[in-house]
């Protein structure tokens, strides 16, 4: 029998208590790739190279305030701007007010929209059908998909901050590289319906043409309205999305508290276990030691088992946060997709898994080496 | 017969290292859940305690915030003469009208930038709030740029201390007092007179809120009928205490992402406890069978078993309340979805946090124990001592 193979035996022998250290393990790191899964997408990850170059511009006081249209020209003047667009909150409601039928619904401009998000995948004829018909909308194909929404399509939109509901006819469905869960319709539309929204826009999209042109392009936009009534705040769309989450809270100490509270409950968890099952084992030590085992190859094989018990808690534990976060990503969409757990971060949540397995094995393996051989085989357990 | 308890408490203390180890591990989960609660509970407090039964807040028709609104200033006589208004001390009835503006002011300690509500008011503004105190310096003075900040505000911003020039609008206003709202929504404003802030915003002849204050809740209820049924003013009333209290919902998402954290932070940890459980079982099978042949039954073991599990799980929760009693009272902020702006609010252990958090660890305890207990009571007697 090789090392290896007494490893993986001793590992399930105790099978109920391997396989609820497994899922007990399992759950945490469940959490844990989640938690880091969050983390990187916010605040590590610099976000598609497309969604990069495009710079969001708001009143530097609030997202409830608007800007003039004329910053449209001025931002387009700037040398390194290939396009801008207005976006334009409408936060009204599909069918109900349920939180399971929100979605975001943006008011642009359909002839530019596409210029500026030029990852976005779109028809031709069925954009310029778009540009066409002034209650015309696009929506994200995920989206479509879970309305069964087909193309020419009325949908309503109820107004909750504007006094006016979207009668709306879809004319394009795009696909977006991740999806964003959101509906674009023509601006024009409302300012028509709402006049005091006429010639003001809440935010806008600036596509830089370079990554090296970007932080240049956004000061010279702030510097541009510094002084103005309304003063503007421009970031990457990585740092607009990290906006939104600062204004939860304390995000960041959130996450590292909840991962850190959930290392150390693993911690607890295998430590606890591997305990129990060297004490079992501590006459099984003796005979070892008697066919000439040495010192550390009985450490060696104590900490093997914990690592490979926590080990396959940590695959099941980020396979899980695999499934469930990009279920979640897809069904949300938007900001959700800082749910869809990437590989890199399941690999680190198993090194972790390892590294906890191999601690917890280290001080209870420590002493059953030590033991006496006398002692060990008198011992009753 | 019941085995004493005392036999549940001496075998945890015997095998001391797997006890400490696995309430621990229940400790943690617990201090999540209490976390979350605590959390919620801090936030319940800001929105529901905020705002006087007795003042009417008036905005335009149709506003869902006082943010949103806005309407002619020459309502505001109109609303003063509606009956049923309490007399302030000059013996006028007692209005209020304000602007809510957003600012932003970057964070003492550095980690960014936050919106924060301004509030202008008339002199009949700080006679409305009469539950807000005045803890350092004075009120600001009408006709000037003075503003008092709440104590929140005080300690997380700089400049925002009295005799400091906070920027924001067209310039500087001097800090001349700090208040103390008690945890309610105000403890996130800075407020000033009402026409310096709407030049500073360009809004003079008009007013995005008013505020009226009643004389007893009936007129109150009276008032604002009266100020929503008037077909002259395009104008909606509503008694303050329900404003604040449909805004509490900002919690919602803390509440979802917290209870799902510390859900499968509990399976996890009823997983450890029944690996404990069976342990403890495996342990004492001769034991229990001993206990079987005193004459001890199986229901007995049972429920034995399972309290020695609930058990743990108290500590674990003692534990995780003790961990968590140093947080008690700490402030933080989240976005008010009315006012875009911050709304800060402080950790509340309640005795209702503390209770909710030992029921759900009991839970964990209960998930965990009743397996291992079935196990311990369903076992051969001849076997296990034998065994």
């Amino acid at each position: 029998m090789t090392l290896t193979s007494f490893v993986r035996k001793n590992s399930f022998r105790n099978k109920r208590r391997s396989i609820l250290t497994v899922l007990s393990i399992g759950f945490s790191l469940l959490l844990l790739t989640l938690m880091m899964t969050i983390w990187r997408g916010f605040f590590v990850d610099k976000g598609t190279a497309d969604s990069a170059l495009r710079l969001v511009t708001r009143h530097k006081v609030s997202l409830a305030f608007t800007m003039p249209g004329f910053y449209r020209q001025k931002i387009q003047a700037i040398p390194g701007v290939v396009a801008v667009v207005p976006l334009n909150w409408f936060g009204g409601v599909y069918k109900d007010d349920k939180s399971g039928n929100f979605f975001a619904q943006f008011g642009t401009d359909p002839d530019q929209f596409f210029d500026v998000y030029k990852d976005f995948k779109i028809d031709p004829d069925q954009l310029a059908a778009w540009k066409h018909d002034r209650q015309g909308a696009v929506v994200d194909a995920e989206l479509a998909k879970k309305y069964n929404w087909k193309i020419g399509q009325k949908i309503v939109i109820t107004g909750q901050i504007f006094p006016i509901n979207l009668e709306l006819n879809i004319r394009g469905i795009f696909t977006a590289p991740q999806s964003t869960s959101s509906l674009y319709y023509n601006q024009k539309y409302v300012e028509e319906g709402v006049s005091y929204l006429k010639d003001q826009s809440g935010m806008y999209t600036t596509l830089a043409d370079n990554s090296d042109d970007v932080s240049r392009i956004s000061s010279t936009i702030d510097g541009m309205f510094h002084n103005s009534p309304q003063p503007t705040k421009t970031e990457d769309e990585k740092g607009f999305q990290r906006g939104f989450l600062a204004m939860l809270g304390n995000v960041k100490a959130f996450l590292l508290s909840i991962s850190l509270a959930v290392v150390f409950a693993t911690l607890l968890v295998s430590a606890n276990t591997m305990a129990m099952s060297i004490r079992e084992r501590t006459r099984e030590v003796a005979v070892l030691k008697t066919l000439g085992f040495t010192r550390n190859s009985i450490l060696g094989l104590f900490i093997g088992e914990a690592v490979v018990i926590a080990l396959i808690g940590g695959i099941f534990g980020s396979l899980a946060a695999f499934v469930l976060g990009n279920a979640a990503a897809h069904n949300v969409g938007g900001m959700g997709n800082a749910l869809a757990v990437k590989v890199g971060t399941m690999v680190f949540a198993c090194v972790v898994a390892a590294f906890v397995g191999f601690l917890s094995a280290a001080v209870p393996a420590y002493y059953a080496s030590k033991i006496g051989i006398v002692e060990g085989l008198r011992h009753i357990g | 017969m019941a085995i004493p308890i005392s036999y549940n408490v001496r075998n945890l203390k015997l095998r001391k290292g797997l006890t400490i180890m696995t309430s621990l591990g229940i400790a943690l989960t617990v201090t999540t859940a209490i976390f979350v609660m605590a959390l919620l509970a801090g936030l319940q407090r800001a929105f529901v305690s905020s705002g006087s039964p007795l003042n009417v807040l008036v905005m335009r028709k149709g506003s869902a915030s006082e943010l949103t609104g806005g309407f002619d200033a020459a309502d505001l006589p109109v609303l003063k003469n509606l009956p049923g208004i309490a007399k302030d001390s000059h013996g006028d009835p007692m209005v209020s009208g304000e602007w809510m503006v957003v600012i932003v002011l970057p964070r003492k300690d550095g980690t960014g930038e936050v919106n924060v509500a301004v509030r202008g008011m008339m002199q009949d503004g700080l006679e409305l709030r009469n539950g807000v105190k005045l803890v350092e310096g004075r009120w600001f003075t009408p006709g000037q740029r003075e503003v008092v900040v709440s104590q929140s505000i005080h300690k997380r911003f700089a400049h925002a201390n009295v005799g400091d020039d906070l920027e924001f609008g067209k310039g500087l206003w001097k800090v001349v007092g700090v208040f103390d709202a008690g945890g309610s929504a105000y403890d996130s404003e800075i407020w000033g007179d009402v026409n310096q802030m709407a030049s500073d915003f360009d809004r003079q002849g008009a007013f995005g809120s008013a505020y009226l204050r009643a004389t007893d809740p009936v007129s109150a209820d009276a008032l604002k009928n009266r100020v929503s049924d008037d077909q002259r003013l395009k104008l909606d009333g509503i008694i303050e205490k329900d404003y604040y209290e449909k805004q509490t919902n900002s919690g919602n998402l803390i509440e979802y992402v917290g209870w799902v954290v510390a859900i499968i932070m509990a399976i996890g940890s009823s997983f450890a406890a029944m690996n404990t459980m069976y342990a403890a079982v495996a342990y004492r099978s001769r034991e229990i069978a001993t206990l079987r042949i005193i004459g001890f039954s199986r229901p007995s073991i049972l429920t034995s078993f399972v309290f020695e599990s609930v058990l743990l799980s108290v500590i674990g929760a003692v534990a995780g309340v003790i961990l968590m009693l140093p947080f008690n009272g700490m402030t933080t902020g989240t976005q008010n979805p009315a006012t875009f702006s911050e709304a800060v609010f402080s950790l509340q252990m309640t005795p209702h946090v503390v209770i909710v958090a030992v029921i759900f660890a009991m839970t964990m305890g209960l998930l965990g124990g009743i397996a291992p207990a079935w196990h311990a009571a369903r076992q051969n007697i001849l076997t296990a001592l034998r065994g």
